[in-house]
């Protein structure tokens, strides 16, 4: 890092107030919004930290290794003259750094090719480019009806316990693109992994696979894990991100960014604005939310003048199952759609246990169809959608009339359910489905129920594909 | 023009204070720091000066300089409006990323209008005539779908000296002048209107003729009137955008103004990417022909998103004034009132609910009454704006503030489902929960288009609907099986309606604008088809064995089978029906 003496920035000795994660700085004049700070303890050692608000004579300081150890007397604070600022580099893959970016597996610092501000700058929508690419992740529940597209935000809402991380960690070790896009996509393929808060065998368990798939020197892994400072983590996806950016828009790749856990980032975010005393909206998380996340997920998509794109496959385990708690509702207006994985299908021992009704991919209805995929995927989709949904419904009335009672197409339904489940739904946590073998077996559970119950597809479909598997 | 009027002495995110003069007035716009960032003047106290920043204040320090414009927060009016695409303080999109590229850099001055384009005026007003506010004074073809009307700005009577000739000019050349008691007032084509000030009109009008949306569920049960103002809120996915964008696609308004406020980057390049391919089905130009964006995304500066919907507002006033139906669409309000609410929480004033300012319900209300439908101020145009505001309320819960606030303001409440959403019945709008109050109003508008039966067709179907609803508690206690017939028949219909008339696939390129003339032949059919049925299944044939006719099966597909162009082929269904019922009904007497 460039040490702030370097560049010529401001310092203080002696703190006003510390709290929580906080220094207050008095004495200060002409200090910038959001610029860097150093503080440095009675030892000597340097933590870096952020200027959350200003005054003509004071600075409130974030210290993202937190203050533990820190004294009134003893505590000085440089600052550094400009926002945070990391160097990026192709040499950053293949490499492990800490929250803020500096190396923590014994390597020497990548040398910069750029010096990035980690806040980035909001993307002009005239500069964007719609994303279109299909990306085939060999998972039917996916690629049959919540199709993944190359450029995409999507997130995946899970909970504690439910394998999100294997269900990642398969989507980045089969992700390939369909007929579509380009054939130079697999050499220009990177990943930046960002852990907020999670444990380390989770880590360990990434790591591991994207060893096992031959990809851990395409990978960036950028890691807070649960025993790390939190604050550090309101920073980590940001630094991730800047480091997409660069490989995306500046090297022309195609990153692929997992962010993990989303949930552990908001409660940091949620800790430093109770400690500042800000007006909570709901469950304590501050009102802007929303928008301190939009600065994160926004920052995906493909541009115009680069030939790479930021997928993001964010992580988040909503708090009790809670579709409506503030983390994952706030992350769904905003990303294009959402994986949502269901404990009860967990339970029955479906792998993957995507609960198919409430995921969505909002970017699908443009790249799928003849020239994507197939020219009957989106009938076949929505009409896997609709009956899906009515056997919800047979579901609870078989419960409580009991199956036999059921009329004929109705217990055909609960048969199309079961085989939905099992056979669509389900697969292998290693078996990687083409687009054609998804949309098969889509129809082969459909043939279960009787053709008239079938109108969302074309007659013309009907007759090409029913009953044929 | 811009004049030193103090200094930075406190910087938290885009709330900013100044020390300085205490010449400077509420709401003007200020200049900050050596990057003349555009900020605007919220609070004054003694020399304190209060202002919210339009861009990003990272690096903002005390001590920086703060000029004074001496103007209020201003849109620039005049062609070149349509098919451009601003961010939320009216600064062109296009310019800002050839200055800076992809990403959007702060501290770009950038007009809204491009000064030097020449447009073809066309005086339509001799010189000598006393002229009054809203007096058309030439024309202008804008786009092939939109006349420019130049007219004499609020404010300005007296006697027109000079118009100019027919020829080009830019917005910046005279084109007029008007003298009074007061001295000669020189027009040209560029005029300036403070956003947070509504443009004023002459009277209001009742809002009796419909919007036309093109979306069934919509048009048939929940019109929505020029002039009107419509909600619809809903939980994230449930189909809000998709909604706006339909309308802001197939409606019958003139002119569109679509302010995504908060949303997500790549719906606008969708919209920018798809309307200049898409036909007008109304005009047959593509639709960008008359479409303004006002895009500033959820990851853009918080006040600038706050000013956006008030940017869209006012663009859409001076649309009507000219005498055009303008519907505006603003994607999300709730981002917008979000906008408010960190603001205010940063300036640490007194929460009402869920930390949202006092002042929210009154904030909602000044931007929900903008949509009229008027006499303008020439005494003889009428114009209207049409407000369709999304609501994304937290949990999909309605109980909460924006939801509920905004529910005393509109008369059109079209209340997405999330139950719905999943099972993919789009759009997701619920037909028991949502409501229009200007059912009665539109009425004459159906008559004098031949379309009487459509206030009884209604009622009739939406009486059918609400008995499903009311069977659907007991079939989950003991089964369909358990019904009478005749009570199997209403779900068999309400099936029909859902699927068959209310499911609107938006990306169907048959299904996805519905005339009102098929949208009546529709529902007629099925109507029919229900009180033909409902004969025979008095006689004593089971339900079964009509929900088994081939004619149903062609009733749940007409939507995507008929075109708008080719209605009469529901005849042709009727024919079939009625053969179909004719011979079940002669099995049964
Ligand atoms: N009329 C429709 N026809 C077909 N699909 C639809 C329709 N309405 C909604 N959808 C589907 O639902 C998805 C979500 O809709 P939309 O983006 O409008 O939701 P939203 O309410 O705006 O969500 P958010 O609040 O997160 O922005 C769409 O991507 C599309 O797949
Ligand atoms: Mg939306």
């Amino acid at each position: 890092m460039i040490s702030a003496s370097e560049r010529g920035g401001q310092e203080v000795v002696g703190a006003a107030r510390i709290e929580g994660p906080i220094v207050v700085v008095e004495g200060v004049t002409g200090i910038g919004y959001d610029e860097m700070a150093e503080v440095v303890d009675r030892q000597g050692r340097i933590r870096r930290g952020r200027v959350l608000e200003v005054g003509e004579r004071f600075a409130v300081v974030e210290v993202f290794a937190g203050t533990t150890g820190l004294t009134i007397a003893d505590t000085s604070v440089r600052f550094v003259g400009e926002p945070m600022r990391i160097p990026v580099s192709s040499e950053m893959l293949g490499r492990i750094v800490d929250g803020l970016g500096e190396p923590i597996d014994g390597g020497p610092a990548p040398l910069a090719e750029h010096w990035a501000d980690v806040n980035g700058q909001p993307i002009n929508p005239t500069a964007r480019v719609y994303p279109r690419d299909t990306i085939q992740t060999g998972i039917s529940a996916l690629d049959g009806m919540n199709t993944l597209v190359l450029g995409q935000k999507l997130p995946i809402f899970s909970g504690s316990g439910l394998p999100h991380d294997r269900l990642a960690a398969q989507i980045v070790r089969q992700a390939t693109l369909t007929h579509t896009g380009d054939a130079s996509y697999a050499k220009r393929f990177a990943i930046v992994f960002a852990a907020m808060g999670i444990k380390h065998d989770v880590a360990a368990f990434f790591r591991e696979s994207f060893t096992a798939g031959g990809a851990i020197s395409r990978v960036a892994m950028f890691l807070n894990l649960a025993d790390d400072p939190p604050i550090e983590r309101l920073v980590t996806p940001h630094t991730a991100l800047t480091l997409a950016e660069f490989l995306a828009f500046e090297r022309d790749m195609h990153v692929l960014v997992i962010l993990t856990d989303m949930t552990n980032y908001c409660e940091a975010l949620r800790q430093l604005s109770n400690i500042r005393g800000e007006v909570p909206s709901r469950k304590g998380y501050p009102g802007y939310l929303y928008s301190n996340l939009a600065m994160v997920y926004e920052r995906t998509g493909r541009v115009k003048g680069s030939r790479g794109s930021i997928t993001q496959i964010p992580i988040l385990t909503m708090p009790n199952d809670d579709i409506t708690h503030p983390v994952p509702d706030l992350t769904g207006y905003i990303t294009e759609g959402q994986i949502v994985l269901s404990r009860e299908m967990f339970q029955r021992g479906i792998y993957p246990p995507i609960a198919v009704l409430p995921s969505l991919s909002r970017l699908m209805k443009d790249s799928i169809g003849p020239e994507h995929t197939r020219a009957d995927h989106a009938s076949l989709a929505a009409q896997l959608y609709a009956a899906y949904a009515h056997v919800q419904d047979v579901r609870s009335l078989a419960s409580v009339i009991g199956e036999e009672e059921l009329a004929t197409a109705d217990q055909a339904y609960l048969r199309f359910g079961r085989a939905f489940e099992q056979e669509f739904v389900g697969q292998g946590p290693e078996e990687s489905r083409t687009i054609e073998q998804t949309l098969d077996i889509g129809w082969r559970a459909l043939s279960i129920l009787p053709r008239d119950e079938l109108t969302r597809v074309s007659e013309a479909e009907i007759n090409e594909h029913y009953g044929e598997h | 023009m811009s004049v030193l009027i103090g200094h930075v002495v406190w910087v938290n995110g885009p709330v900013v204070r100044a020390r300085g003069s205490e010449h400077v007035g509420l709401l003007e716009v200020v200049e900050v720091g050596d990057e003349h960032l555009v900020a605007e003047v919220i609070g004054l106290e003694g020399d304190v000066i209060t202002l919210q920043v339009y861009e990003e204040t990272s690096g903002l320090r005390p001590g920086a300089p703060v000029f004074g414009t001496g103007l209020p927060l201003s849109v620039e009016l005049g062609p070149g409006l349509v098919q451009s695409i601003f961010d939320g303080i009216q600064r062109p999109l296009p310019v800002l990323e050839m200055r800076s590229g992809t990403f959007l850099a702060k501290g770009i001055e950038a007009t809204a209008l491009y000064r030097k384009s020449k447009w073809s005026f066309t005086p339509q007003i001799e010189s000598g005539t006393d002229v009054r506010p809203g007096q058309l004074l030439g024309a202008v073809p804008e786009t092939p779908a939109i006349d420019h009307r130049v007219l004499v700005p609020p404010g300005i009577v007296g006697r027109l000296t000079w118009v100019a000739p027919a020829g080009e000019y830019t917005i910046e050349e005279p084109i007029a002048h008007v003298e009074n008691g007061s001295g000669t007032t020189v027009l040209t084509m560029l005029q300036r209107w403070p956003v947070r000030r509504p443009r004023p009109y002459h009277h209001r009008l009742p809002p009796t003729e419909m919007l036309v949306t093109g979306q069934r569920v919509l048009d048939t049960f929940f019109p929505l009137a020029k002039g009107g103002a419509a909600a619809i809120p809903g939980g994230f996915g449930a189909g809000k955008t998709v909604t706006q964008h339909q309308i802001a696609k197939w409606s019958d308004a003139d002119v569109i103004v679509y302010v995504g406020c908060g949303e997500r980057g790549n719906e606008m390049t969708d919209v920018l990417r798809e309307f200049p391919h898409l036909t007008d089905p109304h005009t047959n130009r593509p639709l960008m022909e008359r479409t303004i964006l006002i895009a500033n995304t959820s990851n853009m500066p918080v006040a600038a998103r706050e000013a956006s919907i008030y940017t869209g507002i006012t663009l859409a006033e001076y649309y009507r004034d000219m005498g055009y139906d303008v519907a505006l669409m603003a994607d999300s309000t709730s981002r917008w009132a979000e906008a408010l609410r960190e603001i205010s929480g940063r300036l640490e004033e007194m929460p009402a609910e869920e930390g949202y300012p006092a002042y929210l319900a009154a904030r909602l209300a000044e931007f929900y009454e903008r949509a009229g439908r008027v006499v303008t101020l020439n005494q003889e145009t009428t114009g209207s704006v049409t407000i369709i505001g999304a609501v994304s309320p937290q949990g999909a819960d309605f109980s909460e503030p924006v939801t509920q606030h905004t529910t005393r303001f509109i008369r059109c409440f079209w209340a997405l489902d999330k139950a719905l959403a999943s099972a993919r019945h789009f759009p997701a709008i619920n037909w028991l929960d949502s409501y229009s109050e200007y059912v009665d109003e539109v009425v004459p508008w159906w008559q004098d288009r031949g379309h009487g039966e459509w206030h009884r067709l209604r009622a009739h179907a939406l009486e059918i609907l609400q008995r499903e609803s009311r069977l659907q508690q007991v079939v989950k206690l003991v089964g369909p099986d358990a019904l009478p017939d005749d009570q199997r028949l209403v779900l068999e219909t309400a099936r029909l309606l859902r699927e068959g008339f209310l499911q609107q696939n938006a990306l169907d390129e048959i299904d996805s604008f519905t005339t009102i003339e098929k949208q009546i032949r529709m529902l007629s059919i099925i109507l029919r088809f229900h009180d033909r049925a409902a004969a025979i299944v008095a006689k004593g044939c089971p339900v079964v064995i009509v929900r088994r006719l081939p004619v149903v099966n062609t009733l749940l597909r007409m939507k995507t089978s008929v075109p708008n162009s080719q209605v009469d082929l529901i005849g042709e269904i009727e024919r079939s029906l009625d053969e179909e019922m004719d011979e079940l009904e002669s099995d049964y007497s």
